[in-house]
């Protein structure tokens, strides 16, 4: 009872900061934890007459047939190879541009070139697969027309699979290294400057600088990106590959990820139940995840957790 | 900056490393640069060069029938514009008022349950419904298909750029509200009145970036819109790439058979006037994204 009270005080007392906060909580509500309520259909074979509540459970015979199939382990593996893959190569390239800019003397070289990389990350996807069709086109590709111009047989890179391995990790990198290298560039600049002063006195070269005082200094900031990352291992980026890839079905073998299959399921069979299914292991496996990946960085350094 | 404190003298390692360092940067800044030059090239290559000699640097023939075509019957550009800037000014300023009161809120020290609510926001990045479970519930249940609130709504609250704001707003001194209390201010007078004021750049970045993920929004609109007359431009452009509808539009209203079309320029040419407006505004917003992005990484 005396909890109680102390709550309805408490929302008399900042009655107006709770009305304030209104908007927000209703809006994050409907988007947010109204469509939890729709995990269920994982577990039920929707129709569109019941709705969501009305339709019968089918137990766990969605994500029987989405494991069984194969489906399911090749999305997964698909997913989290690419998240590697992309991460490790655009934070070694975000960290490689940032130290070089840090260290560069020429400010208008240096501007112009920070401009040009940031630019990727203003462009929407859309213009990407635009992009993607003028270079690797097989007729009309600027590739091909490259490779004409050296009297050299033109590639028809829609064959070969694991092209696109290489492909989607240069666009990924192409989109997110100018922004992550902002990122650096501030941990780099929040390095403590007596340390490269004693790297110097100690007649520390460029290289030694930066293995020994630069790289460690913003060793905080890899392990923060690298954590909200690995929370994010089973989400694969659709927007990049559905643009990318689009609708090419030889190719998914080695592109489909766990975001693009859900996404064809819903829309283009309508297969409400698997892709259901996939859309919940995916949240659930990324909640346990990020809790677990957590509770670890907590038990080594308490303050590099994210809550 | 760090280069002030070593030494003048060019040792050998520092050669190498500028070298280095200025060639992968300007390798990097020019395949960054290189697939704008192509697709702007294309534009303005007439279909025959296109077809017979592919994708350039340079228009091999150059010719401006594709935006030419595309001025003389632009109704479906120009009400994709329409929509486009629509959802961005209201969603980023409704988006933008709301974050900001919220993040006011969370920040208010004498706010008992702030950690709570802030949970209770931050918890929906951890987890949520999934993609079919929100596709049902925005067409089936809220009844948002065909309806441009299906595309202002999930970009009103984001819950980073919320924290973002909180962590800004806890750095106003308290002291002001608190004597503004005194002369008998409301919270929410206070929110207009002081707090507003003081976070204009706070305001002004998170408010591009808000406004950039509605600009570039085309996934909002290919699950819910499907009325060709309220697509927004990217939707438009991805149409126009991927399928024949928007082209055969053309067509029709413009009575030239669609094989007569120059199809390939069409879809370069629809792309750049897409891009346009982002690649004009860039320089001058830029600097804000940047100082928003460093800020924000010194603090997060």
């Amino acid at each position: 009872m005396g909890i109680r009270n102390s709550f309805l005080h408490e929302i008399k007392k900042n009655r107006t900061l709770w009305i304030m906060a209104l908007p927000a909580i209703i809006i994050v509500f409907l988007i947010g934890y109204v469509p939890i309520s729709g995990i269920v259909l994982a577990f039920k074979n929707y129709n569109y007459t019941q709705g969501i509540f009305g339709s019968p459970w089918s137990g766990f015979d969605n994500f029987k047939f989405f494991f069984l199939s194969g489906t399911g382990l090749l999305v997964t593996k698909n997913t989290i190879f690419y998240n590697l893959l992309d991460l490790i190569t655009s934070q070694v390239m975000a960290i490689t541009i940032a130290i070089v800019f840090s260290e560069m003397t020429v400010k208008y070289y240096k501007k112009i070139a920070q401009s040009i990389i940031f630019l990727p990350y203003f462009i929407s996807w859309i213009i990407v697969g635009a992009f993607v069709y003028n270079l690797f086109d097989y007729q009309k590709g600027a590739l091909n027309s490259f490779l004409k111009l050296l009297n050299m047989d033109p590639i028809n890179l829609y064959q070969i699979s694991w092209a696109w391995i290489i492909i989607i990790c240069a666009f990924n990198a192409w989109k997110w290294v100018g922004y992550t290298s902002v990122i650096y560039l501030a941990a780099i600049a929040g390095v403590d400057v007596q340390c490269f002063e004693a790297a110097a006195l100690d007649g520390a070269n460029v290289f030694q600088k930066i293995w020994y005082v630069t790289l460690p200094g913003i060793k905080n900031t890899i392990i923060i990106i690298f954590l909200l990352n690995v929370g994010r291992i089973l989400r694969g980026d659709f927007q990049m590959f559905y643009q990318i890839v689009g609708n090419n079905g030889q190719l998914f073998n080695t592109t489909d990820v766990i975001d693009t299959y859900v996404f064809r399921s819903l829309i283009n069979s309508g297969d409400i139940g698997m892709a259901a299914a996939a859309s919940f292991y995916q949240s659930f496996l990324c909640f346990v995840i990020i809790m677990v990946v957590n509770a670890i960085i907590k038990k080594v350094d308490k303050d590099s957790a994210l809550f | 900056m760090a280069t002030s404190i070593t030494n003048n003298t060019k040792s050998k390692d520092l050669v190498v490393f500028n070298i280095v360092g200025y060639f992968i940067v300007t390798l990097f800044a020019l395949t960054c640069i290189l697939p704008f030059i192509i697709l702007v090239s294309a534009s303005f290559t007439s279909e025959h060069a296109i077809l017979n000699y592919g994708f350039q640097l340079f228009p091999k023939e150059f010719s401006t029938s594709a935006y030419q075509m595309l001025f003389k019957f632009p109704m479906d550009i120009i009400r994709a514009y329409e929509v486009s800037i629509f959802i961005t000014v209201f969603g980023t300023v409704c988006g933008l008022f709301i974050v900001s009161m919220t993040a006011y809120v969370i920040s208010r020290k004498d706010f008992l349950f702030r950690n709570q609510l802030t949970y209770y926001f931050y918890f929906i990045t951890l987890f949520n419904g999934g993609l079919v479970a929100t596709y049902i519930i925005m067409i089936r249940y809220y009844h948002l298909k065909d309806n441009l609130v299906s595309l202002i709504l999930p970009f009103l609250v984001n819950v980073f750029y919320l924290i973002i704001m909180r962590s800004f707003m806890t750095s106003i001194p308290e002291s002001l509200g608190e004597s503004a209390k005194i002369d008998g201010a409301g919270d929410f007078k206070i929110f207009i009145k002081i707090i507003l004021p003081m976070s204009k750049p706070a305001l002004a970045t998170i408010g591009l970036f808000i406004a950039l993920d509605y600009w570039n929004d085309w996934y909002n609109a290919m699950l819910y819109i499907t009325n060709y007359k309220q697509y927004p431009l990217q939707y438009l452009l991805y149409n126009m790439l991927s399928t024949q509808d928007a082209l055969s539009r053309i067509s029709a209203v413009s009575n030239v058979n669609i094989t007569n079309m120059p199809l390939q320029s069409l879809k370069m040419a629809m792309a750049v006037i897409a891009t346009g407006p982002i690649l004009l505004v860039y320089p001058f917003v830029q600097k804000y994204f940047i100082k928003g992005i460093t800020v924000g990484a010194v603090k997060g």
